[in-house]
């Protein structure tokens, strides 16, 4: 893995999409160059010919000329149209995963990054990931805003607390990478990244066995599901359950009882837990209990993940559960891996009572807050 | 039509006995003045004020990232720093600047009105200014707000331990200034032209400040609402946009950016207008296509509102938004390129002189080109995945906030300073302090673009190494760029003091404001003028007598 991949001027391509990004970068800057040239030269031109002759003396008469009007509104309209469709063509790649992709879960938290792998390795500040594979981050914070930015793949995507985005590559070339947080967030912005790394798929298992993972979040989803908040007492048991049949539901259109129909994707699973009195199931009744405040966003990414293990649609999942943590070489906290109680870095949102409660200054003197705003 | 009121050059030579600025000399006389005039300097001083504390935020935000690590100023401080510098130049220097010192001062004149139709509405514009300004000052002090100048949900409602709420209300209030100065210009270009003054011979400066107002008009209410919802939920914890109660975080870009896109172009629309009145004025020669440049001033201002969404590619929005603004982005651009092409052709044929208001009008051209299409290049969606939130948007806007508003304010101002002063500065200082500031401003900016490129994410205290030699050319040329604006700042008030007396009409042109004595009297003009000509008429029908002129001034070059 070399040290700084960086070339002079450009960041490396190290990504499927970084050539299309670069390439229509050089498009518009050669278009740009030619135009801005000609513009100026042109300026330049006529103001060292048409210097005044005489103080005072007037100009040429001229005021107009409705074919230059048209022809210098049609060309810049004509190139920004190639700008456009190229620029859509782009992100299109950019932002629809190809269907078989490996998931990683991420969670922002003020100012760190957290990676889970689907067979339960968990990551600080950095994230393995073998070359050639499509990978698809789905991503979500437990704070404010976050932004996942990789510029040797040329993406980024915001994270947004509240609900899931996600962000997908395929890595081409091994080496390590910048990972940065790139939409602001309080105090230590700047120091929140770390590092990609892209491995051969050879070292990525290599990897992965060195750093034996603990439950994966399927595990630990079954575990919350079956035992812990429960879940099962109405949403399991057969033709006497009172909560709705969840397997095989995955990425199925569900209809509810306002006659709407809603895609169960990840965001729906998640919003049914936090907030199920929002979509109630066509013939089920609403008795079921929020779960807000109860649940880590850790911990409903792994519900998310069992739920649609259940529809068979997640990738196949570790078995060597219940062994020591991984550490990560630059992990800024111990993570544990055993029950659900200690897989979790932070405490639930509403009973979080470490200092990055207090906002983005811990260390601010306590003369400069505003304390209506502190609820928590 | 001719004889009606022909330029008289000896008659507005001779000084009125009392002018705008010797019209009483109490402290009382200047902050109760009902005079656009004396408001405007009122403005003039004050945004200026504001200008150095902005730009002493520049300094220290260069300093800080002159190394990579945050060793100058700890994160909390520069977050603040960088805060603190985005707030103050947007809100209270550069939104302000043109509209309320010069189309202040000049929009009556150039129409041949007494005053705006509501002075004392305009009086207390300034009065909020000073309020939501003062409000500001006060935050600063106390310790100042960390949330960027976007205000970004839940960080601004939620975590930030700063003094969001009396900023938030220091902009809510200046605010009713922008929404103020925009009723009176429109209320004004509507109600006050001069007899023969219609809408097609009005200078191109008054309509780029009739669609700037428009703008300030239609979009500050969107901004004050923005705050108070997020006082709201700052305040009363009510979910508006922090989803852990209830609220969408995302809904506060759109309605933040439904207001500052448009206020972008509050930030370059006057310029545009400033930029038309030199080019055409000083080739002394009609502008061309004068009918495209006033109508793609109301195209940008009408397009403008639909086009926030290019600021939330990245945001969550839907891809197919994305998509639409990604188009609509690209159609806005179109008026912006014609304005630029018809000022290169007005230079063709014409009798161009080098003075410094034309400089600041060629360097302007030059860097707003760069600044328009890099914008393009942020509009192209794909691209702009790469680039948001990079240095890349940090040297864009600066392009064009800049290497165009500010340079069309300083063109401005140096062409308009013998009039507003009556005193004419030192030819020789102005033209090196121009050629100082394009030189510093290219040297600080355009580096961003490559470190944009190289991916160096905005608002870090602290950098990776790699990004280190692009960020000290950049502090050099801040460097430069200051001593560049510290010019200005001394020969143009010595000045006022030691500088030359200005004829009425030191450039010799047709404008109405050209035909008043410098400076011109509280009612503007002795009588009441008849406009019979064209704007930027050279011709003798505008009553300019050439000949003669050159005689009585004794001028050859
Ligand atoms: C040809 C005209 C222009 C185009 C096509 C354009 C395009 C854009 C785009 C697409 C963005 C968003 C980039 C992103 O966040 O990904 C942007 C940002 C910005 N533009 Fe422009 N722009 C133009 C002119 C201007 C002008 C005239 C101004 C101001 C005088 C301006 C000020 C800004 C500012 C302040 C931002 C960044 C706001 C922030 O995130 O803090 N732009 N521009
Ligand atoms: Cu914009």
């Amino acid at each position: 893995m070399q040290e700084n991949s960086w070339v002079p001027l450009f960041p490396e391509q190290a990504s499927t999409f970084a050539w299309q990004v670069d390439t229509l970068y050089f498009y518009m800057l050669a278009v740009s160059t030619v135009v801005g040239i000609g513009i100026v030269a042109a300026i330049i031109f006529f103001f060292i010919k048409y210097r005044e002759k005489e103080k005072y003396a007037t100009g040429a008469e001229i005021h107009g000329s409705i074919g230059l009007e048209t022809t210098w509104s049609i060309i810049p309209f004509i190139f920004a149209m190639t700008v456009f469709v190229g620029g859509a063509y782009v992100f299109y790649n950019q932002t629809r995963p190809p269907v078989d992709t490996t998931e990683i879960y991420v969670v922002g938290k003020q100012w760190m990054w957290k990676f889970q792998h689907s067979s339960g390795q968990r990551e600080i500040n950095e994230l393995h990931v073998p070359v050639g594979r499509n990978i698809k981050l789905t991503m979500t914070t437990e704070d404010v805003l976050h932004d996942v930015y990789i510029p040797a793949f040329r993406t980024k995507m915001d994270v947004i607390p509240g609900r899931y985005t996600t962000l997908w590559f395929n890595a081409i070339k091994p080496g390590k990478y910048h990972l940065f947080c790139a939409e602001y967030c309080g105090l230590n912005h700047s120091g929140m990244g770390g590092w990609i790394y892209v491995m051969e798929q050879r070292d990525f298992d290599n990897w992965l066995s060195g750093n034996v993972s603990g439950q994966t979040p399927v595990q630990a989803g079954q575990d919350l599901f079956q035992n812990k908040l429960g879940c099962a007492s109405c949403h399991a048991g057969g033709a006497s359950q009172r909560g709705a049949k969840l397997e095989g539901i995955y990425g199925k259109d569900i209809k509810l009882t306002n006659g709407q129909a809603v895609k169960a994707d990840d965001e729906y699973i998640r919003n049914s837990i936090l907030n199920p009195s929002g979509q109630i199931v066509e013939g089920f009744q609403p008795i079921m209990p929020t779960f807000k405040g109860q649940v880590t966003e850790e911990q409903l990414i792994s519900l998310v993940a069992y739920i649609k293990s259940l529809s068979g649609s997640t990738s196949s999942s570790s078995t060597n559960s219940g062994s020591t943590m991984n550490s990560t070489s630059s992990g800024r906290e111990t993570m544990n891996n055993g029950g659900t109680n200690s897989t979790n870095l932070v405490a639930p949102r509403a009973d979080r009572g470490d200092s990055n409660s207090q906002g983005s200054n811990p260390n601010a003197p306590k003369t400069q807050s505003e304390p209506t705003n502190r609820e928590r | 039509m001719q004889n009606v009121n022909p330029i008289n050059f000896e008659k507005i030579k001779e000084e009125p006995k009392v002018n705008y600025l010797t019209n009483g000399f109490t402290v009382k006389s200047w902050l109760l003045t009902k005079d656009h005039k004396r408001i405007a300097i009122l403005y003039l001083i004050t945004v200026s004020a504001f200008f150095a504390l902005g730009g002493t935020y520049a300094s220290l935000i260069r300093l800080e990232l002159l190394t990579p690590a945050s060793d100058l100023l700890q994160s909390g401080t520069y977050n603040r720093v960088f805060t603190q510098h985005g707030i103050i130049m947007v809100f209270f220097f550069l939104i302000p600047s043109i509209p309320a010192i010069l189309g202040n001062f000049l929009i009556p004149i150039m129409i041949g009105a007494k005053d705006l139709a509501f002075p004392k509405i305009n009086l207390l514009s300034w009065y909020f200014y000073i309020i939501g300004g003062s409000l500001t000052l006060y935050a600063l002090l106390q310790g100042g707000v960390d949330t960027g100048w976007t205000f970004y949900t839940p960080y601004s409602t939620t975590f930030s331990n700063s003094y969001v709420m009396a900023v938030g209300l220091g902009i809510f209030i200046n605010g009713f200034s922008s929404i103020l100065t925009g009723l009176n210009f429109i209320v004004t270009i509507h109600t006050m032209r001069a007899p023969g003054m219609t809408w097609f011979r009005m200078p191109l400066f008054v309509w780029a400040h009739y669609a700037t107002s428009l703008v300030m008009l239609l979009g500050t209410p969107v901004i004050a609402i923005t705050v108070l919802l997020l006082a709201l939920e700052r305040l009363a914890r009510i979910g508006i946009f922090d989803p852990a109660i209830g609220g969408d975080p995302i809904l506060f870009q759109h309605l933040f950016w439904f207001y500052s896109h448009p206020a972008v172009y509050i930030m370059i629309l006057p310029g545009m207008g400033v930029i038309s009145e030199l080019i055409s004025n000083f080739s002394r020669k009609k502008i061309f296509g004068y009918e495209f440049i006033a109508f793609s001033s109301i195209a940008i201002a009408v397009f403008g509102f639909l086009v926030w969404g290019h600021h939330m590619f990245v945001s969550g929005q839907s891809v197919y938004a994305g998509l639409v603004f990604s188009f609509l982005t690209m159609v806005v651009s179109v008026p912006s390129a014609i304005k630029v092409f018809n000022w290169s052709a007005t230079l063709y044929k014409g009798q161009i002189s080098y003075d410094t208001p034309m400089l600041y009008a060629l360097f302007f051209i030059g860097l707003f080109l760069i600044g328009g299409l890099t914008g393009l290049f942020l509009g192209s969606i794909g691209l702009t995945v790469h680039l948001t939130d990079t240095y890349f948007i940090v040297a864009h806007f600066h392009y064009v906030m800049v290497g165009g508003q500010v340079l069309a304010y300083l063109g401005g101002l140096h062409y308009w300073w013998p009039k507003i002063t009556g005193k004419m500065y030192s030819e020789f200082w102005s033209k090196i302090a121009a050629i100082i500031i394009f030189v510093g401003f290219n040297l600080t900016f355009f580096p961003q673009f490559i470190l944009g490129y190289m991916g160096m994410p905005r608002r870090y205290a602290s950098y990776p190494p790699e990004f280190q030699v692009l960020n000290i050319f950049s502090t050099a040329g801040a460097s430069i760029l200051a001593i560049g604006l510290i010019i200005p700042l001394i020969y143009l008030t010595y000045s006022i003091f030691f500088g030359e007396k200005a004829s009425a009409n030191p450039w010799l042109l047709p404008g109405l404001e050209w035909r008043t004595s410098s400076p011109p009297p509280t009612e503007n003009f002795e009588e009441t003028p008849i406009v019979y000509w064209e704007a930027y008429d050279f011709t003798e029908e505008s009553g300019l007598d050439l000949e003669d002129a050159r005689n009585k001034y004794k001028v050859t070059v």
